[in-house]
């Protein structure tokens, strides 16, 4: 019976989850366009629904019944599976994410963190994997074939030029991005991405950013974010002006708009690894401070706070990314690979070397540990 | 047992993939085909327990080694393999080789299973710090050895790559 009650609570869980993350897929594209509209002094969209808040959904029909083209000269099978495993990779990375600390509904405590399981035999202790941040590193590595297969199966130089800089880039980048995390690893002792959030518990002085000296490893680990994600500065997979539109020239309606999904789930899946890395999870920026009064909450609803302080944050990030967007102009592609290797993978192992000294030398953080 | 419906369903899929590398004509086949193996491979570490060997092998294997195998196959556009002569005189002779090693190997191993040798799933359940103490202090010079080893390589790919002026 137990048994029963958790799967039945692990289903909800990832149909919850999937179903808020895609829908919050769709109406950051809405999002996008408002704010790179307004950044570039015009409306964005307006005509569907108030604030043409429609128009996600309008654009999910138009992708669901334009025509489903198969250009000649492709490899068939590959072609169809390229969008499906670059969304189902998008989406994998989902399952080790924390957003939580745990709810109790009707005295069943439930881990809010697909993988998370409350201690069978009581206490209420959650487990999770306890190579979490592993698994989100093997799942990235994983989601270059979705576009280098994109790109190879299309039989388009267009395509295949784009999938061989979006690899190319990825690749690169990953070195610089995992190893930026190192510095976080050896502040906090653990993989497992919800011992590293609560090694940060507390105010935002206790946060791996400030408090654990991780602002240079936090700076690389968003430059190579952006990279990871194909966004603009580094957009060049898909740069319109010289390849149509990289690897996915060749894609239309549904297919094309699961290239677009995988690229904006990799985009909360960044967030939601830079916010529990680096700005302390779920935990609020006042906590523990004891000034500042606490809001009078029923308890269901004070539940959620961690959530919402987690939502925040990856809100902050989203942001951010569109405002780089509307910001910066794209680099050239060996200012590209120079920064990468030249640059920020040296400085990702100074980092370590720094940290490594710090926690030798036992120099304590502001705060914990 | 759904650990044990698990191995079986992944180690039907691993030889699955292992045989369809074999038999596959396009090389960027068998490289997914190559990359199917490691996965399930990556699972089984995980039914055994072990999510550190697990995570690298995805990260490693799946992840790093087969780009590289993957990008080549596309840099190349390497076509579909070709039937000679001598490629049906090593299917004439590979195919009973490899029949009579898995035999004897299973014949081994049927005659020497013993309960007491048997793997049980979930064994090898220990936290990162212990695979790092291993590699770190108990076998610390094979370790730094192998480092050299890598090390080397490197250097040897810079030379090689390195284009003369």
């Amino acid at each position: 019976m137990d048994t029963l009650i958790s799967l039945a609570f692990l289903l909800i869980k990832i149909l919850v989850i999937t179903h808020v993350l895609l829908g919050a897929v769709a109406y950051t594209v809405w999002l996008e366009r408002k704010l790179i509209g307004r950044m570039q002094n015009r409306w964005g969209p307006t005509r569907v629904g108030p604030f043409g808040l429609l128009q996600p959904i309008a654009d999910g029909i138009k992708f669901i019944v334009k025509e489903d083209l198969l250009p000649p000269g492709v490899n068939k099978p590959l072609f169809l599976l390229a969008p499906l495993l670059a969304v189902a990779l998008g989406l994998t990375s989902l399952a080790v994410i924390p957003f939580g600390e745990s709810i109790t509904i009707a005295g069943h405590t439930e881990a809010l963190q697909i993988s998370g399981i409350t201690n069978p035999h009581g206490g209420g202790a959650i487990f999770d994997p306890n190579v979490g941040l592993l698994i989100i590193l093997g799942v990235t590595s994983i989601g270059v074939y979705g576009i280098a297969l994109a790109g190879w199966s299309s039989n388009s130089k267009y395509s295949l030029l784009g999938s061989l800089r979006a690899s190319a880039q990825m690749i690169s980048y990953e070195l610089a991005l995992g190893l930026s995390l190192v510095g976080v690893i050896i502040m906090s002792g653990s993989l497992s991405l919800r011992e590293i959030v609560n090694a940060q518990s507390g105010n935002i002085l206790h946060w791996n950013f400030i408090g654990g000296w991780q602002f240079v490893a936090f700076f690389i680990y968003l430059i190579s974010a952006f990279a990871e994600t194909n966004r603009i500065p580094f957009d060049l997979p898909e740069a319109e002006t010289e390849l149509v539109a990289g690897y996915h020239t060749e894609y239309s309606a549904m297919k094309f708009a699961m290239f677009f999904m995988a690229e904006y789930a990799n985009m909360f899946t960044a967030a939601c690894v830079a916010t529990l890395l680096f700005l302390g999870g779920w935990h609020s920026p006042f906590e523990g401070i004891s000034w500042i009064p606490s809001l009078p909450l029923p308890a269901l609803l004070a539940a959620f706070v961690p959530v919402f302080w987690f939502a925040l944050k990856i809100f902050f990030f989203i942001f951010f990314y569109i405002w780089v967007r509307g910001t910066l102009p794209r680099f050239r592609y060996d200012q590209l690979m120079a920064f990468g290797w030249k640059f920020l993978l040296p400085l990702a192992i100074a980092n370590i070397i720094v940290t490594s000294v710090l926690v030798a030398m036992n120099l304590a953080p502001l705060g914990s540990k | 047992m759904i650990h044990q419906i698990l191995f079986f369903i992944f180690a039907a899929i691993c030889v699955a993939g292992a045989l369809n590398l074999l038999l596959q004509k396009h090389p960027i086949n068998s490289a997914l085909s190559l990359i199917v193996v490691m996965g399930s491979l990556a699972l089984l570490y995980l039914l055994l327990g072990a999510q550190f060997v697990a995570a690298i092998q995805i990260i490693v294997y799946a992840g790093a080694i087969m780009v590289l195998f993957v990008f080549v196959i596309m840099l190349l556009n390497a076509g579909v393999e070709e039937d000679t002569h001598g490629s049906r005189i090593a299917v004439y002779f590979g195919v009973p080789a490899v029949a009579g090693l898995v035999g004897m190997v299973l014949y081994v191993l049927l005659q020497s299973s013993h309960i007491d040798y048997q793997v049980q799933l979930g064994a090898f359940a220990k936290p990162t710090k212990d695979v790092a103490m291993l590699l770190f202090r108990d076998f610390l010079l094979p370790f730094e050895v192998t480092s050299v080893l890598v090390l080397i390589a490197i250097m040897g790919a810079v030379v090689l790559a390195r284009r003369e002026p």
